[in-house]
């Protein structure tokens, strides 16, 4: 009988560099993520819907120019056939919505999705970037994990951060950070019955290494260029002054003790 | 007819034939020319754009002969020494030219003579043809000689009206009277002395070919070739002080098929590395592979744009991942040679307020980044233009509550969208500018109003009426954009 010396499990893990993280700005919403968005990982951004398109677009739109890139560089990868099914990109309507611009912005159309893949991998591996947005319609077998796991270490690689824009597509096993699920929610109407200020419903699918299934309601405050939570911001409908607001009964609190 | 400021007046420069044969000539004040003629037709004379089109009449006059010479501001004198044998004797040549220049839609004068001062003056000045140079120099005006105004005056105050009357002279009674500018002036058009003239630079092309005793297949003694060549054209680049912006490889198959590669470069380089995987990605990315057959028996670099490139300084060892910019363009280049320079795009805005003109998508290869010249958002305000655009707008059907209001639901890929709030319109007119008749009303094209909805689910829309209810009956609706 050969004595087997047991396993030594003292030994300390590969100690990896912590991740740069890109707060933004909802400090639940950062808790739950430990602290921001992580850099040099992929982020997957569903679309609830495929109606939901747009927003789930602008979402990534906002990360990329925002929050997560800081004004560098921004890649947007497209199929051809995004544009016919939802439109050209307009740099005036991101300069509207993001309040500002990364420093360089290319589009890149490829044909089709091995194309769109690659020219994804070839985007990750230039580390001058901030962010990579590669959008991808409709379900795309080729984007499997094997696929994710080859974009995850380029961009592990470099530090660029892949969001992967899914539109009409099942959320399939892959090596993102995080799996995000964006739809349009009712703004808060500004005078005159105007449609206000971005707003998004969010839902955390999946999280590598934390907490999921967590959903927010989110406004984009261009002004200080970060979310907040709508339903913090005001959205809810205000308490009348001058009579209890509905079920409930007014308490009064009693007067504090004046420092001596 | 061409007109300048000269002075404190507007002066004709230049005159066609017909203005010619009303009786106006250069120099007359425009006010003249306008009281004598009114309907002249007078166009102000860009000097810098004339520039240009000698500069490119010089360099296309090549063709005859490698020393062209720019005679600023209307002439080009070309140094046939040499060359005229090659297109028959000097006349045929001088027809060459004159044919040529004809074709272009040009009236030129030329003539042929000893040197080039006093081939600029026989043009410019003799009756033509000339078959008697010596003859024809003496008969020359004395304004031929280029001398300045005074100079001129006196020489004909003196009764010395053709260049002849002043040859006849001694040089030191010239140079008394006349300045040592009219000496010199005798002097280079009889041809006893040469004026000093800059010809144009002819750029060789940089070329480079290697050719092999056997015809070569294999791929790696194909790669070997091309490393040779490169090394050779980065070493002429450097001596130029230049980078190339495009490539171009030639294989030539000993079956006398010829395969043409071509690359771009987003910057000026002068990398062999670098051009090296910009020519593996452009193979990659071929239709069919190439087929070497038996072999190419000879392969070709040509470099067809450079431009200047300074000597950079090199990193220190280890200082870093290199230039940032550079690894862009790098990504840039690689990306337009797989897809075509057409797929990877920058935005420019545009000057226009029609909003699917109001920017351009413009090759990234050949467009560098530049910040975008757009106004910044007015702070407090939703974001006023969409992220995406339709291009050409969506029709939808929309009902309003009343004609000219907003749209109360509409009707968009064949579901109905009930509208929660909304804002406008925003009116865009049509550019009237842009059209014939366009300033009359109604000629200028139709109006749109834009309004910024948002329906039940909280989704925005940017849709517009196309016309207002006075300018067409039942003008129609259009969804034109989506905000995030």
């Amino acid at each position: 009988m050969i004595d087997v010396p047991p396993p030594d499990i003292s030994l300390p893990l590969p100690e990896k560099a912590a991740r740069q993280r890109w707060p933004t700005g909802v400090t639940t919403l950062d808790a739950a993520l430990g602290g921001g968005l992580a850099a040099g990982r992929i982020h997957e951004i569903h679309a609830a819907d495929p109606d939901d398109a747009a927003s789930a677009g602008g979402f990534a739109a906002l990360l990329a120019a925002g929050v997560v890139g800081r004004g560098k560089p921004l890649v947007w990868l497209r199929e051809r056939g995004a544009v016919r099914a939802s439109g050209i990109i307009q740099a005036e309507g991101l300069l509207e919505l993001c309040g500002t611009l990364p420093r360089d912005c290319l589009f890149v159309l490829a044909d089709d999705a091995p194309a769109l893949l690659r020219a994804g991998h070839d985007a990750l591996r230039c580390a001058d970037l901030g962010v990579v947005l590669l959008e991808a319609r409709g379900p795309m077998p080729r984007l499997d994990l094997t696929a994710s796991r080859r974009l995850l270490l380029a961009a592990e690689r470099s530090g660029v951060t892949l969001l992967l824009l899914r539109i009409g597509a099942q959320p399939v096993p892959s090596a993102a950070d995080t799996r995000w699920s964006v739809s349009a929610a009712p703004s808060r109407s500004l005078p005159a019955n105007a449609p206000g200020a971005p707003t998004f419903d969010l839902a955390l699918l999946r999280q590598r290494a934390g907490p999921s299934g967590l959903s927010w309601r989110l406004e984009w405050n261009r002004d200080q260029r970060i979310f907040q939570d709508a339903a913090l911001s005001g959205a809810v409908v205000p308490v009348p002054a001058d009579r209890p607001a509905a079920g409930g009964t007014v308490v009064h609190l009693p007067a504090l003790p004046t420092a001596a | 007819m061409l007109h300048a400021r000269r002075g404190s007046a507007l002066r004709l420069v230049a005159v066609d034939a017909a203005a010619a044969r009303l009786g106006l000539v250069g120099g007359m004040t425009l006010a003249d020319a306008r009281a004598r003629h009114p309907d002249l037709a007078a166009q102000e004379h860009d000097a810098a754009a004339d520039a240009v089109w000698l500069e490119q009449l010089g360099q296309d006059c090549i063709r005859f002969t490698p020393h062209v010479t720019l005679l600023v501001p209307d002439g080009i004198g070309l140094d046939i020494t040499g060359t005229a044998h090659l297109f028959g004797d000097e006349a045929a040549l001088a027809e060459r030219v004159e044919d040529h220049c004809a074709a272009l839609g040009l009236t030129s004068r030329s003539a042929c003579a000893g040197t080039l001062a006093a081939a600029r003056a026989l043009a410019r000045h003799a009756r033509l043809p000339v078959s008697d140079e010596a003859a024809a120099i003496r008969a020359l005006p004395v304004s031929a000689l280029g001398l300045d105004a005074e100079a001129t005056r006196a020489c004909l105050r003196a009764g010395l009206k053709t260049v002849g009357d002043l040859a006849a002279r001694p040089a030191a009674t010239i140079a008394a009277r006349f300045g040592m500018a009219a000496v010199t002036a005798l002097h280079r058009l009889s041809g006893d002395e040469q004026a000093p003239s800059a010809p144009l630079q002819v750029e060789t092309p940089l070329h480079f070919t290697r050719r092999f005793a056997e015809p070569i297949a294999h791929q790696a003694s194909i790669a070997a070739a091309l490393a040779e060549l490169l090394d050779r054209a980065v070493a002429s680049l450097r001596e130029r002080g230049q980078g190339g912006r495009a490539f171009r490889l030639e294989l030539h198959r000993s079956d006398g098929a010829v395969h043409a590669l071509d690359i771009a470069a987003a910057a000026p380089t002068r990398d062999p590395a670098r051009i090296q995987r910009l020519f593996a990605e452009r193979i990659g990315a071929l239709a069919d592979p190439l087929d070497p057959g038996f072999g190419y028996d000879s392969i070709t670099l040509a470099v067809p744009a450079a431009q200047r490139l300074d000597a950079a300084q090199s990193a220190f060892a280890d200082a870093g991942e290199g230039d940032p910019a550079s690894a862009l363009a790098e990504l840039v280049e690689q990306l337009s040679t797989r897809l075509g320079p057409g797929r990877i795009r920058r935005l420019i805005a545009q000057d226009s307020h029609i909003p699917e003109q109001a920017q351009a998508a413009l090759p990234a290869l050949t467009h560098p980044a530049a910040p975008l010249r757009l106004p910044a958002p007015a702070p407090g305000e939703p974001p006023l233009r969409p992220l995406l655009l339709f291009d050409p707008p969506q029709p939808v059907e929309v009902i309003a509550e009343v004609p000219d209001g907003p749209p109360l639901r509409f009707r968009w890929r064949r579901k109905l969208l009930d509208v929660r709030l909304y804002e406008g319109p925003e009116r865009i007119a049509a550019e009237w500018w842009r059209r014939r008749g366009g300033e009359a009303p109604g000629g200028g094209g139709l109006t749109r109003d834009y309004y910024r909805v948002e329906d039940q689910r909280g989704r925005r829309f940017w849709i517009f009426r196309h016309g207002l209810y006075g300018e067409r009956a039942g003008p129609r609706w259009f969804l034109h954009g989506l905000f995030a």
